[in-house]
């Protein structure tokens, strides 16, 4: 998660505000600090409530990770601090690497590469579409995003099925559909992810699109720039910002896809769909090791945080 | 300080705001006393349903103040379990009663879950009705009993003889090698290529059911075990044990098996009992003697030629070595929440569940090999289904899961095990080493032992 600098600057010596009739306990009149306090007094609420339950949560597995709790047995009357068990566990556990590999090729393929180059293409392609191809293909596109998870994975699993549309569509023409969901399972979660969320990339390009100043992209056109070139050297410098944001947002929404694999492959066969949520479910919930579950669920969130370093500083403004 | 009084303010105001979503648990406190019974209901499984419904008219009947709640929860053994612990969780979700496999009687009473019943036992009359090695399946490693068996079982194969006949075998069929049986399995693959020759549960969704119908049927029909009871340690590097793998791996490989696509589907029990045996789609079976209670008319898709069509073989050892066949035992229990608040009223509800009548009716529909001398001897017992003779009659080949709180977990081994096999992401020998250092990661490297 992005943390910024959300404090506000305390008011200059050379400002003269009214001061709040309703003075705070701990206010003392010309004091800075009481003003400030006052003025965010009403985040508190909100304040309280994401240490509840976003912070509390994230703290207690990270405490969690470090000891050996579990479902059944002696553990979960009380478990007890093992350290960094659970960690040196995870790095001889062959499925583990593998694990991450997959998560990795999943976010690599479903969204960094997937999502956001069909969005952008999609979103390019609309701006010189007519309108009925406009709303129409903006429909069918948006239409997956807006399914609930649960629905858009089981028309996923339906359609990659051995028995599924796929392979009937294939049989009408005469060809041999293979056995998707078992044979090539991370292909077919990957192409489902990126046919549920493109949509997103394709509306928040289309919308940095229209900020593009047309007059650039015409003067370059007088300069004799070819289609590729002006897309490369105008129009992607000028979305930088909308694409960096797009890449974190889309990375960590698809870091965390559950449901969507779950329901079409359970992270089998064996675990050759196993990304990083899918075996902390597992280890956690089918198999009861709630420590060893959590740890994994750490390290998922520490590749998220890496994936955010990385787009904040792509983010950071140039000097042009 | 004034940073303290900035905290006291937020929780303050925090504590308005959760108020308002607060729950309003008042509603339940007074009047009625409520118990809550947890059980498993899924796929075929419907019995344990159909017997509590039945058993809380009884109750509510006799007990007017009380109200029984039926908490039936519709999953797949696996996460019947987890779904379990989570309610144990909290002690305004904790179960009064529940649906306990004797597997995991251990390991819960390690985890505090379950209420010893010692004191209770003393004084029901009818415990001396149940047979000794059933009395035990509910014991805690301190010796207490936690759970009131309902019913065992054994396990063998089932085979259907007009698709044996069809494809030319003699009858009866009596497989006497592992050889044998994938020979059958061979010449019905041959013979009759649109069914599916054998099955044998495999990997992580089946759960227990791989664990125990399958790996350790194969496992105890060779000369090594999971778990020596002498020392109390676990047996690592067997050659059982990757023979056993060898087994699941050549099944998968020839096609005798289901697709391992079907075969890791959790609804893989109900395909076969309710639609692949009575359609014909399925010539051999190896699974449990509770089967035929899909098929009875109190079942979930009966089949009245049922036992026309189907029949029972011992599943072979290895080699045919002594004793010539080989059979599985578990069963399930009723046991007690610890954390509930009315234990006399729990227990009575035990005690009603599994009076005589009761566990007949129930041994009849679930077809559970009787675990009460008064039911096992009652003429509308031995008449109900006609294969309790031949199930009760493999008991003395029959073998017990390692009855240890470290048990649960090592399944899970077994079934991580059996799945990287069947889907060729392992050989055999890799799956079984993988399962070794498993194995000593979870009982430590001081409780486990080479094969002998």
């Amino acid at each position: 998660m992005a943390v910024t600098r959300g404090a506000a600057p305390a008011a200059g010596p050379d400002q003269r505000s009214r001061r709040s009739r309703g003075r705070g306990p701990g206010a003392r009149p010309g004091h800075p600090f009481g003003r400030t306090f006052t003025r965010i007094l009403p985040l508190a609420p909100a304040v309280v409530l994401l240490g509840l339950f976003m912070a509390g949560p994230v703290v207690w597995s990270f405490y969690g990770s470090f000891t050996d709790a579990a479902l059944t047995g002696a553990a979960a009357r009380e478990s007890t601090w093992v350290g960094l068990d659970n960690y040196t566990g995870l790095f001889s556990d062959p499925n583990f690497p593998k694990s991450v590999w997959l998560t990795i090729v999943f976010v690599v393929a479903s969204a960094i590469v997937g999502q956001n180059i069909l969005g952008l293409a999609l979103a390019m392609l609309m701006r010189s579409a007519n309108r009925v191809v406009r709303s129409v293909v903006g429909t069918l596109v948006v239409t997956a995003w807006v399914l609930p998870e649960i629905v858009a994975a089981f028309a996923a699993y339906a359609f990659f099925h051995a028995d599924g549309t796929l392979n009937n569509v294939f049989g009408l023409v005469g060809l041999d559909g293979t056995n998707w969901l078992y044979d090539l399972p991370m292909l077919a979660v990957i192409l489902a992810n990126v046919w549920r969320g493109t949509a997103f990339s394709m509306m928040v390009y289309s919308a940095a699109l229209t900020a593009v100043p047309p007059d650039v992209t015409e003067a370059a056109t007088m300069d004799g720039a070819s289609g590729p070139k002006r897309l490369v050297y105008i129009t992607l410098p000028m979305i930088r910002r909308s694409i960096s944001t797009n890449f974190m947002l889309t990375t960590l929404q698809t870091l965390s896809v559950f449901t969507l694999i779950y329901v079409m492959t359970a992270g089998g066969p064996g675990t050759d769909s196993s990304t990083l949520p899918i075996l902390a479910y597992q280890e956690a919930f089918s198999f009861g090791r709630v420590g060893y579950g959590t740890a994994i669920a750490t390290i998922m969130l520490l590749i998220g945080a890496v994936f955010s370093v990385i787009y904040i500083r792509m983010l950071k403004p140039e000097v042009d | 300080m004034r940073l303290r009084t900035g905290v006291t303010l937020m929780l303050t105001a925090g504590l308005m705001v959760v108020a308002g979503c607060g729950s309003d648990d008042a509603g339940q406190a007074g009047g009625d006393r409520t118990l809550t019974i947890a059980y498993q209901k899924f796929g075929n499984f419907v019995h344990a349903d159909n017997h509590f419904i039945r058993v809380k008219d009884e109750f509510e009947a006799v007990h007017e103040d009380v109200t029984v709640e039926l908490v039936p929860i519709e999953a797949a053994q696996n996460d019947y379990f987890t779904k379990l612990a989570l309610m144990h969780g909290s002690e305004s979700t904790a179960p009064d009663v529940m649906y306990e496999d004797t597997f995991m009687i251990k390991s819960d009473v390690d985890a505090g879950y379950l209420l010893p019943l010692d004191e209770y036992l003393d004084e029901w009359d009818e415990w001396d009705q149940f047979f000794d090695n059933a009395k035990v399946a509910g014991a805690g490693d301190d010796g207490s009993i936690y759970g009131i068996p309902m019913g065992t079982d054994t396990r063998a194969l089932w085979y259907n003889t007009e698709l044996f006949e069809q494809a030319g075998i003699p009858l009866p069929w009596e497989p006497a090698t592992w050889e044998d049986l994938l020979d059958t399995a061979r010449t019905i693959q041959r013979e009759l290529p649109d069914v599916v020759p054998l099955n044998v549960y495999s990997g992580k969704p089946m759960g227990e059911a791989s664990a125990m119908q399958g790996f350790q049927m194969l496992l105890y029909g060779t000369e090594d075990r999971l778990y020596d009871e002498e020392t109390q340690t676990w047996i690592v590097g067997s050659q059982g044990f990757t023979d056993s793998l060898e087994f699941v791996q050549t099944i998968f490989d020839e096609g005798l098996a289901p697709t391992p696509q079907q075969a890791l589907d959790s609804n893989m029990g109900s395909t076969v009992g309710a639609q692949w045996l009575p359609e014909g789609e399925l010539a051999i079976a190896l699974d449990g003697s509770w089967l035929s209670g899909v098929w009875l008319e109190t079942g979930e898709r009966a089949w009245p030629e049922w036992n026309d069509v189907m029949a029972q073989a011992p599943m072979p050892t290895q080699h045919g070595q002594e004793p010539g066949a080989v059979s599985m035992s578990g069963g399930w229990t009723l046991a007690i929440g610890a954390q509930t608040k009315e234990p006399e009223l729990a227990w009575e509800f035990v005690k009603l569940s599994l009076d005589q009548p009761n566990s007949l009716s129930y041994n009849k529909a679930a077809s559970q090999i009787a675990v009460r001398e008064d039911v096992a001897e009652d003429p509308e017992y031995v008449e109900a289904n006609p294969s309790f003779e031949f199930f009760s009659g493999i008991v003395d080949v029959t073998h017990f899961r390692p009855a240890t709180s470290d048990y649960p977990q090592i399944s899970n081994e077994i079934q991580v095990a059996m799945e990287s096999v069947m889907t060729g992401q392992q050989a055999p020998d890799e799956a079984a080493a993988v399962y070794d250092e498993a194995v000593e990661r979870i009982v430590g490297a001081d409780r486990i032992t080479g094969a002998r």
